[in-house]
């Protein structure tokens, strides 16, 4: 099985896939349209200077989220899931 | 938000979209995610100068514009951003209800969906979502020169023929790029025909549209009618309260909740559609690391991203003190020497004297004030912020600063309105809109008029270089370093004072933040110095005239109309006077600011003219004068730091004020925003006065 952990705890550098939101509305389909889906690849590019939130690459465009909100979203860093962005 | 007049005016906010109009041949609608582009494309192809920049949820508002296009003259309305057609603020429910409208009678004639080529993929869920709606649509896929520049190589010709729609290639900044887009326009017009489904949803969601299809049908729906049914079902659009389509809508959600459809099956479907679209037609070719990453790792360190916001602030306001200096002087000079020759003249006409002192003392003179004064700081200010806008640092502020302003219960949007008040307090609160929660929507409009707006830094420019660093003195350094040290008093009267709202009137915990950090750009150094002179000079100048000019003619009637002994002026400031002491000002000082109720900038050359009207110097011809006119009636150090805390903080402008009752649609909040910072002037001030007292300074 999957071991899921929160986004929130993705360091700066990692990489990783989104497998589920527990976010709830509306956040959850804004978080969608930005192209937060599961089975996405997600990367963690750095903390803002207060250490939240945190800038997160998706899509080819990058988004801050909050931790509390981040700490909705699960995702899984798995061997074969640590490079690349597409494909 | 420029400030030009029609940004900034309440017209601005009335710009409906109304759009079939008999002058235009067709509406064309430009749809997109934010900061696409869509601003830069529409000044190109409309000709118009809305203001652009760098940062989604820039344009909250929809502005029109004629396109002459060869043959053809088309009426481009440029909608506000929006990632999707399911609208949740009220500056993406513009672009749905645009889009979307029931009524044909109401729609654009085609939507020019503008993409941004470093993320295609995700920029067609908007429009696979549009395609839905019906309307012709020609795809545009702009920022191709940035997406060359990351190495991102596109297959268009191949997503054309996917999609079945025009997708056309553009650099909005290069006007070359666009001419294509005219004819893939006129094609789409030319043969409309009704689309094939993009989407392909799973079969229990099918069938359920297709059960709606014929009702909406009946019910008078067209081409958007699968978009309605789709959108009917998951909740999103209302339902209607006619039978039979109300009961069949409540029987299919009942069938598809039966079928356990996923949560996000609609949402999954086009995310699917777009990236099997996108299968061949995107390539990336470079492999190594943005320069973006590299520089925010800088600006958003935590090292150095706080002392960079600071230097960065001080720095282009250590640049407007040093740059407006000279021009200040040329421009008094200059226009004083003209009064001197209307004074001239008028004695050469023979003019009766109350004709002279109406005109060329009270109207001629408040504006040359006003002008010299005011204007300079202005014209170096904004231009320089602006062009902070265009590299697209505005949102790194918002990410660096959204920890403080969660702290204070609030979204860190808010730092991005708050940098738009300085601009203009009234664009801040429009801008407001890009804040989804209502509640935190109300923090930043109410405490947006906390820091200073282009209309006040001159004032506080002009006293701090008179009264702390010395006239001549050439100490441009320490001057702006207290103006850096007063905008952070007003930052910090913005946490204090959002904190304070939100324990107390507007309770609630911080909503989510999702802010996307675009990618930076090159700015566009010449128009935004061009653009921002020219419409800054010209809408200071206009604003002048419509209020400095009576303003001043109302000073020099009360200086000039007697009561008793005294004058009219006298007398208001008299009454004002005794109140006024205690907050270390004066009647004049207090009146002024009064009297500028309509525009910041004229309070302190109204100052200057009621002392003027006094007679203790009956002339000013440069502003090596100022020091003096200014001592002559009693000002120390401490009347001036009274001033700019009292020029800080209190009551907005009556622009603001209009802006923010039509944003807040109560005249409560309205109150509420002008009591607040009054009240707070009024303390600090008292504070000082009363300190000053003790300690016998």
């Amino acid at each position: 099985m999957d071991s899921l952990i929160p986004l929130h705890a993705l360091k700066p550098g990692q990489r990783a896939v989104i497998r589920r939101l527990d976010t709830p509305e509306p956040l959850r389909r804004r978080l969608l349209e930005l192209g937060l889906l599961p089975g996405e690849a997600i990367g963690c590019i750095g903390r803002s200077p207060g250490g939240d939130p945190s800038a997160y690459e998706l899509c080819h465009a990058v988004v801050a989220i909050r931790r509390q909100d981040a700490a909705k979203i699960w995702i899984f860093t798995g061997e074969g899931n640590t490079s690349g962005t597409d494909e | 938000m420029g400030l030009t007049s029609k940004a900034m005016g309440r017209g601005a906010l009335d710009a409906n979209l109304t759009p079939k109009t008999a002058a235009s041949e067709a509406v064309i609608a430009l749809a997109g995610n934010p900061n696409v582009g869509k601003s830069t494309l529409f000044n190109a192809l409309t000709g118009l100068h809305q203001h652009t920049g760098n940062w989604p949820g820039k344009t909250v508002v929809s502005t029109q514009g004629l396109w002459h296009s060869g043959k053809h003259l088309w009426r481009l309305v440029d909608i506000p951003g929006t990632y999707s057609l399911v609208a949740d603020s009220a500056e993406e429910a513009v672009a749905r209800d645009f889009l979307c409208s029931g009524d044909p009678a109401d729609r654009p004639d085609a939507v020019v969906v503008v993409c941004d080529a470093t993320c295609l993929e995700r920029n067609l869920y908007l429009v696979l979502q549009i395609l839905e709606t019906g309307l012709p649509t020609v795809v545009c896929v702009n920022l191709m020169d940035e997406a060359k520049r990351k190495g991102i190589v596109l297959d268009l010709p191949l997503l054309e023929q996917r999609l079945g729609v025009p997708v056309v290639a553009t650099v909005a900044r290069k006007k070359a790029t666009l001419e294509g887009l005219a004819s893939a326009i006129e094609g789409t017009l030319a043969t409309h025909r009704p689309l094939p489904a993009p989407v392909t949803y799973p079969s229990a969601m099918e069938r359920a549209i297709s059960r709606l299809h014929p009702l909406l049908h009946a019910a008078g729906a067209g081409t958007n009618s699968r978009w309605l049914a789709l959108h009917l079902l998951d909740g999103t659009v209302p339902p209607p309260e006619t039978e039979p389509l109300a009961t069949a809508i409540t029987e299919q959600q009942a069938r598809l909740a039966e079928e356990g459809l996923p949560q996000d099956a609609v949402a999954t479907a086009i995310k699917d559609t777009a990236h099997r679209l996108c299968r061949g037609v995107i390539r990336y070719t470079a492999a190594k690391e943005p320069a973006d990453r590299r520089i925010d790792r800088v600006v958003t360190s935590r090292l150095w991203g706080y002392p960079l916001m600071l230097l960065l602030l001080a720095g282009i306001l250590w640049l407007t003190v040093v740059g407006a200096n000279t021009p200040s002087q040329w421009l008094a000079t200059g226009l004083f020497w003209v009064q001197e020759q209307l004074t001239a003249l008028f004695r050469a006409l023979h003019a009766p004297e109350w004709l002279h002192g109406a005109l060329v003392l009270g109207v001629y003179r408040t504006l040359a004030w006003v002008v010299s004064v005011m204007l300079p700081p202005m014209a170096i200010f904004f231009p320089l912020f602006t062009l902070l806008e265009d590299v697209g640092y505005l949102p790194r502020i918002a990410y660096n600063l959204d920890r403080p302003f969660a702290r204070c219960h609030a979204c860190g949007k808010q730092a991005l309105t708050m940098c738009m008040g300085f601009g203009c307090n009234a664009a801040g609160v429009v801008g407001c809109r890009i804040i989804r929660s209502p509640r935190e929507r109300l923090l930043a409009i109410i405490t947006n008029s906390f820091v200073p707006c282009n209309g006040r830094f001159p004032t506080l420019i002009t006293l701090i270089t008179l009264f702390f660093v010395g006239v001549g003195s050439g100490a441009t350094l320490p001057a702006a370093l207290l103006l850096t040290g007063l905008i952070l008093l007003g930052i910090l009267a913005t946490l204090l004072m959002t904190r304070l709202l939100a324990v107390t009137l507007l309770k609630g915990e911080p909503s989510a933040f999702v802010l996307e950090l675009p990618p930076y750009r090159p700015p566009q150094v010449g128009r935004v110095i061009l653009r921002s002179v020219l419409d800054r000079t010209l809408f200071v100048l206009g604003r002048a005239a419509a209020v400095a000019a009576p303003a001043g003619l109302v000073i020099w009637l009360l200086a000039n109309i007697p009561v008793g002994d005294a004058s009219l002026l006298t007398c208001a400031a008299g009454v004002l006077d005794p109140f006024a002491r205690l907050m270390g000002l004066d009647g004049a000082i207090l009146l002024a600011f009064i009297l500028g109720f309509p525009a910041n900038e004229i309070v302190l050359p109204l100052v200057l003219m009621t002392y003027l009207s006094g007679g203790t110097l009956t002339d000013a011809t440069d502003l090596s004068q100022l020091y003096q006119i200014l001592t002559a009636n009693g000002w120390t150090w401490h009347t001036a730091a009274c001033t700019m805390v009292f020029s800080l903080f209190h009551w907005p402008c009556s622009t603001t004020l209009l802006t923010i009752r039509k944003e807040t649609g109560s005249w409560r909040w309205t109150a509420l925003s002008a009591l607040l910072p009054t009240l707070l002037g009024m303390a600090v001030c008292m504070l000082i006065t009363a300190v000053a007292g003790v300690l016998g300074v």
